[in-house]
Order: C-alpha cells, then sequence, then structure tokens
C-alpha cells in the first residue's frame, strides 16, 4: 500500500510536466509558430507511426537486439575487468588511467575503423555498444570493490579467510550496489550508442530508420523514432531497477531508520 | 589455584612479543616485549589502557600484523604471522549485512575448517539453544546491539579453534545489557569450556568472567602483573558482594592508576 503510493509520487510530477510540455508542443503547432515540415505536431507523429508501425517494429526490434547484446557484453566485460584490476595486484594503478584515457576517444573515431575491420554485420556494432557500456561498470564496481567496512574486512581475516573467498563473500556482495548504478548509466548509453552504432551503413535499426528519414526529409518519421528510442531507454533503465530490487533484498528498508 | 601446565602444550603461549609502527625517527614501540600464556581451558583477560595495545596484540596472535619481534605459539605449534588458528569475537558484531543471521554463522565456521553441512547443523542447534531460532533467516540489521553480540559470540565459539580471543566484546553495550551479556556468556562458557583470551577495560568484567587477570601498562605496553582470580565456579552476583573482590579490584585499579602516572 505504502509502496504503491511511494511509486506514484515518483512519478506523477514527471508525467504530469510531460503532459503539459507535449500540449503545449501541439498547440504551438496548430498555432503554426514553427513550420510542420520542420518540426512536426505530435499528433502527426503519433499518425504517422500508427501507419508505418510494421516497419517500425521491424527496425525496432533490430535495435533492442543489438542494445541487449552490447550491454549484456559490455556487463560481462565491466564485471571481469573490474574484478582483474582489482584482484592481479598492481594492475590497477597501471591500467585504470589508460581505461579514462580510452573514454575520450569519440566513437566516431573507432567507427569507421571496426567497420573497416569487422565488415556491416552485427558484430562490429555490438562491439561498439560494448566499448561504450563497459566503462561506468567497471569504475562503479572498482569503487565498491575497493570500499569495504575495514571492521568486516579485519574480522574475515583474524579467521584465516582466503583471497579469492573475501572477494566472492564480502568484497563482491559489497560491490553489487556500486555495480548496479553503473548497470544504469550503461542501460541508458546502451540504447543511444545502438542508434549511432547503426548510423554506420546498415538498413537495419531505428538509427538507419532516422537516417533515411532524416534525408528523405520526413521529420515526423525521424520523430517517431526518437521516441520509440526514448521509451525504450527507460524500459531499459527500468528493468535494471527492477531487478536491482529483486536481488538486494537485505539492505534495511529506509523508511525504518 | 594455578592450573597445572606441565606435560600439555598451552593453549597459546606468547613469548617476548615486540612490536612497533613505523620507521626511523617516527617509530613507534607500541609492545614492547609481552609474555604471558593461556592453559587449556583456562579464562585469561587482559586489562589495560585504551590505546596501549590491545588490540594490535590481537593483531598479532591472530596472523594479521607480524611482530618485530618474539614468537606465537599456539597448542603448541609456532604460528608467528600463520592466519586462521584462532576463533575471534571483534568489538563491533561485525556480521555481512547481506547474509542472514544463521548464514553469517554458518560462513564463519565454514571459514574456520568446518564442512558445509556441520557448519548449518550446528548453527541451527545453537541459535535454538540460545533462543534465537526465529530470528536464524532475518538480516543482522533486525537485531538489537545484545542479539548481534550473542550471534557474533556464538559464531567464536563454535568454530574448531581452541583458542577464542574476544577484543571487548561488550565495550558497546549499554551498561544493563552488558551485565546481561557477561552472566549470558559466563553460563555458556561455564558449560563449554574453551581457551579464551578477553580484553576489556572493565575490572569488574574481568573479575566476574576470568581465571587469571593480565594487567598491561600503557605505551609501550609490557605485563605490569598477574593477578589469580581465586572465586569458585559456577559464579553468580554473589562475587560482587566477597570482600577479595573489592580488595583484588582496588589492587588492580591503584596498579593501573601508578602506570598511567609513571607514563603521562
Ligand atoms: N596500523 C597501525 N599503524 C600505526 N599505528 C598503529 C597501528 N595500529 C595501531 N597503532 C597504534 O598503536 C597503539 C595501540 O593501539 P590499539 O592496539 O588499537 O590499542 P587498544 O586496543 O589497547 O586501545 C595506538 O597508539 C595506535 O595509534
Ligand atoms: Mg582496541
Amino acid at each position: 500500500m505504502g509502496n504503491k503510493k511511494g511509486a506514484w509520487s515518483k512519478i506523477g510530477p514527471p508525467a504530469v510536466l510531460l503532459t503539459v510540455l507535449l500540449a503545449g508542443w501541439q498547440t504551438a503547432a496548430w498555432l503554426e509558430l514553427f513550420d510542420q515540415w520542420l518540426i512536426p505536431s505530435p499528433v502527426s507523429i503519433v499518425d504517422e507511426a500508427i501507419r508505418i508501425w510494421p516497419r517500425l517494429m521491424e527496425h525496432t526490434e533490430a535495435t533492442v537486439q543489438l542494445t541487449l547484446i552490447g550491454f549484456v557484453g559490455g556487463s560481462a566485460v565491466g564485471f571481469v575487468l573490474a574484478a582483474l584490476l582489482h584482484l592481479i595486484p598492481g594492475v590497477r594503478t597501471a591500467v585504470y588511467p589508460l581505461l579514462v584515457l580510452s573514454q575520450n576517444i569519440p566513437v566516431i573515431a573507432i567507427a569507421p575503423i571496426l567497420t573497416m575491420l569487422l565488415g556491416y554485420g552485427l558484430l562490429p556494432k555490438a562491439l561498439l555498444v560494448t566499448m561504450v557500456c563497459f566503462f561506468p561498470i567497471t569504475v562503479a564496481m572498482l569503487d565498491g570493490l575497493m570500499n569495504t567496512d575495514a571492521q568486516l574486512r579485519n574480522y574475515l581475516q583474524m579467521i584465516g579467510i582466503r583471497r579469492l573467498k573475501l572477494f566472492w563473500k564480502l568484497e563482491l556482495p559489497h560491490a553489487v550496489v556500486h555495480l548496479f548504478s553503473g548497470l544504469k548509466i550503461a542501460a541508458s548509453y546502451s540504447v543511444l550508442s545502438a542508434v549511432v552504432a547503426e548510423w554506420l551503413g546498415t538498413n537495419k535499426g531505428l538509427g538507419a530508420f532516422m537516417l533515411i528519414s532524416s534525408k528523405g526529409f520526413m521529420p515526423d518519421r525521424v520523430f517517431a523514432a526518437v521516441f520509440i528510442i526514448v521509451a525504450l531507454s527507460l524500459t531499459q533503465f527500468g528493468l535494471v531497477t527492477l531487478a536491482e530490487r529483486l536481488i538486494i533484498r537485505w539492505r534495511p528498508k529506509k523508511e525504518v531508520r | 589455584m594455578e592450573r597445572e601446565r606441565k606435560g600439555f602444550p598451552s593453549a597459546l603461549e606468547v613469548q617476548r612479543i615486540r612490536k612497533s609502527f613505523g620507521k626511523g625517527a617516527a617509530s613507534k614501540e607500541v609492545l614492547a616485549g609481552l609474555s604471558f600464556s593461556v592453559a587449556d581451558g583456562e579464562f585469561v583477560t587482559i586489562i589495560g589502557p585504551s590505546g596501549s595495545g590491545k588490540t594490535t596484540l590481537f593483531q598479532v596472535i591472530g596472523g594479521l600484523e607480524p611482530p618485530s619481534e618474539g614468537e606465537v605459539w599456539l597448542g603448541g605449534k609456532a604460528t608467528t604471522g600463520e592466519r586462521g588458528h584462532i576463533s575471534y569475537m571483534p568489538q563491533q558484531a561485525s556480521l555481512l549485512p547481506w547474509e542472514t543471521v544463521a548464514g553469517n554463522i554458518a560462513l564463519s565456521l565454514v571459514i574456520s575448517g568446518l564442512d558445509r553441512k556441520e557448519a548449518k547443523a550446528k548453527t541451527k542447534v545453537w541459535l535454538e539453544r540460545i533462543g534465537l531460532q526465529e530470528y536464524a533467516n532475518a538480516y543482522p540489521h533486525v537485531l538489537s546491539g545484545g542479539m548481534q553480540q550473542r550471534v557474533s559470540f556464538l559464531r567464536a565459539l563454535l568454530a574448531p579453534q581452541p583458542l577464542m580471543l574476544l577484543d571487548e566484546p561488550f565495550g558497546a553495550l549499554d551498561a544493563l545489557t552488558r551485565l546481561q551479556m557477561q552472566q549470558w556468556l559466563m553460563s555458556i562458557w561455564e558449560e563449554n569450556r574453551r581457551s579464551v583470551l578477553l580484553v576489556t577495560h572493565s575490572i569488574e568484567e574481568a573479575l566476574f568472567l576470568s581465571d587469571r587477570i593480565v594487567v598491561l601498562s600503557a605505551s609501550p605496553a609490557v605485563v605490569l602483573e598477574e593477578f589469580i582470580v581465586p572465586f569458585e565456579r559456577p559464579r553468580d552476583e554473589a562475587i560482587w558482594y566477597d570482600p577479595r573482590f573489592n580488595e583484588l579490584k582496588q589492587r588492580i585499579y591503584r596498579l593501573l592508576q601508578e602506570s598511567a602516572e609513571g607514563s603521562g
């Protein structure tokens, strides 16, 4: 009961604000404050979306597939990398700065290289999404692994815990909370980076669809794709949040404190 | 009253332990040549001013800190710098928040060398025995401070290692809970004799619980004197009114006082 109320107090205000913005946009279109061929009205976007719904869904499916592969791949790489950097002495200090550096290379610079090496298939695109997703996960998880409670660590070491067991029983469970903040960021990034990956010479996916529609002066289709991308992003984020709730059950409820 | 120890290896033998932190001019000696022992099944308490190096001593015995000099012998074997030979109850309950109460106890027992099945079975039986069975599957944050310390003590008691190290186990509890916990611990220990080395700064607690008291001086720590506690077991509150109780309390108090003046 209290939970429902809590959920509404969270979703309510942004939902109301969003409705108001959409209504304002529609009104502005009716009053012809801007040209329809430049910025279409919400109603015309929905109209167009319904008209081409099957095609739109095909592209959505391709994007969802790419997003999921990239996200899962990125999570796996991010997780394993964080664990290795943490567990192998000395490696973290050497590799971590390079990781940060790697994040400053724009995707636009890497993408052509990937396509040249690996062709136009799924692989180079999935790699691109993976490369974007792993970083926030590695950073968040490393943070969690390094900042475990000193008293718990001391206790476990006093009774003779082995290094690997310390990782599984203390460091990893503690890092899971941090891991989820990384996963949430990666979840949001993954959809957008999948769309960007689809700009690289392909005719499948919402990214490609947007590019084609934009070149064909069909802004209502571009916006329809944008709406779906936003919806995908939110869904992805929501799923990660749900998984977090299901997995982290031991935390004391905030209301109790 | 002194237990006969000849022929039996002591549970713990600490020999001329020195420990300094830091190097060169910044070096600070914390333990300055400590020697004492705990016999099999004996309850020994260490009293010393706070900051005198009691926790450091435990870290040395537990193998977490290598001593600068000296040796640690556990059960007749030299174990200096080795871990996993003792069972331990820290000042803070130190229960993993993501494991249930039963899970916490079982995990510690597995780390201490029991197999999983045995650990679980023992945990179940003992949680019932101390009346916490309804919390077996609860997470630690639901428990009161006193209950957490019971779980923490149980964890140490059930581990197979012969020597238990208890580091100010009741220091964080209020006075009333502390008294209850002392009596509770006493009753369990008297039925299940283990070798115990307890650290406290409460003279009453030491007199109530232990067979022998080792008094440490403040920085750097040396053994000032050892006292044998003469009260028969099983003990109860009656010993608080025993004139020997007050006499011993006064002597230890004066000893600590003089040591503090000497170093200050
Ligand atoms: N790792 C360490 N490095 C430097 N100094 C330490 C370290 N651990 C403890 N000390 C010092 O040793 C002294 C004794 O500490 P401790 O053993 O915790 O005392 P007690 O448990 O008797 O209160 C303190 O002065 C403390 O500052
Ligand atoms: Mg201490």
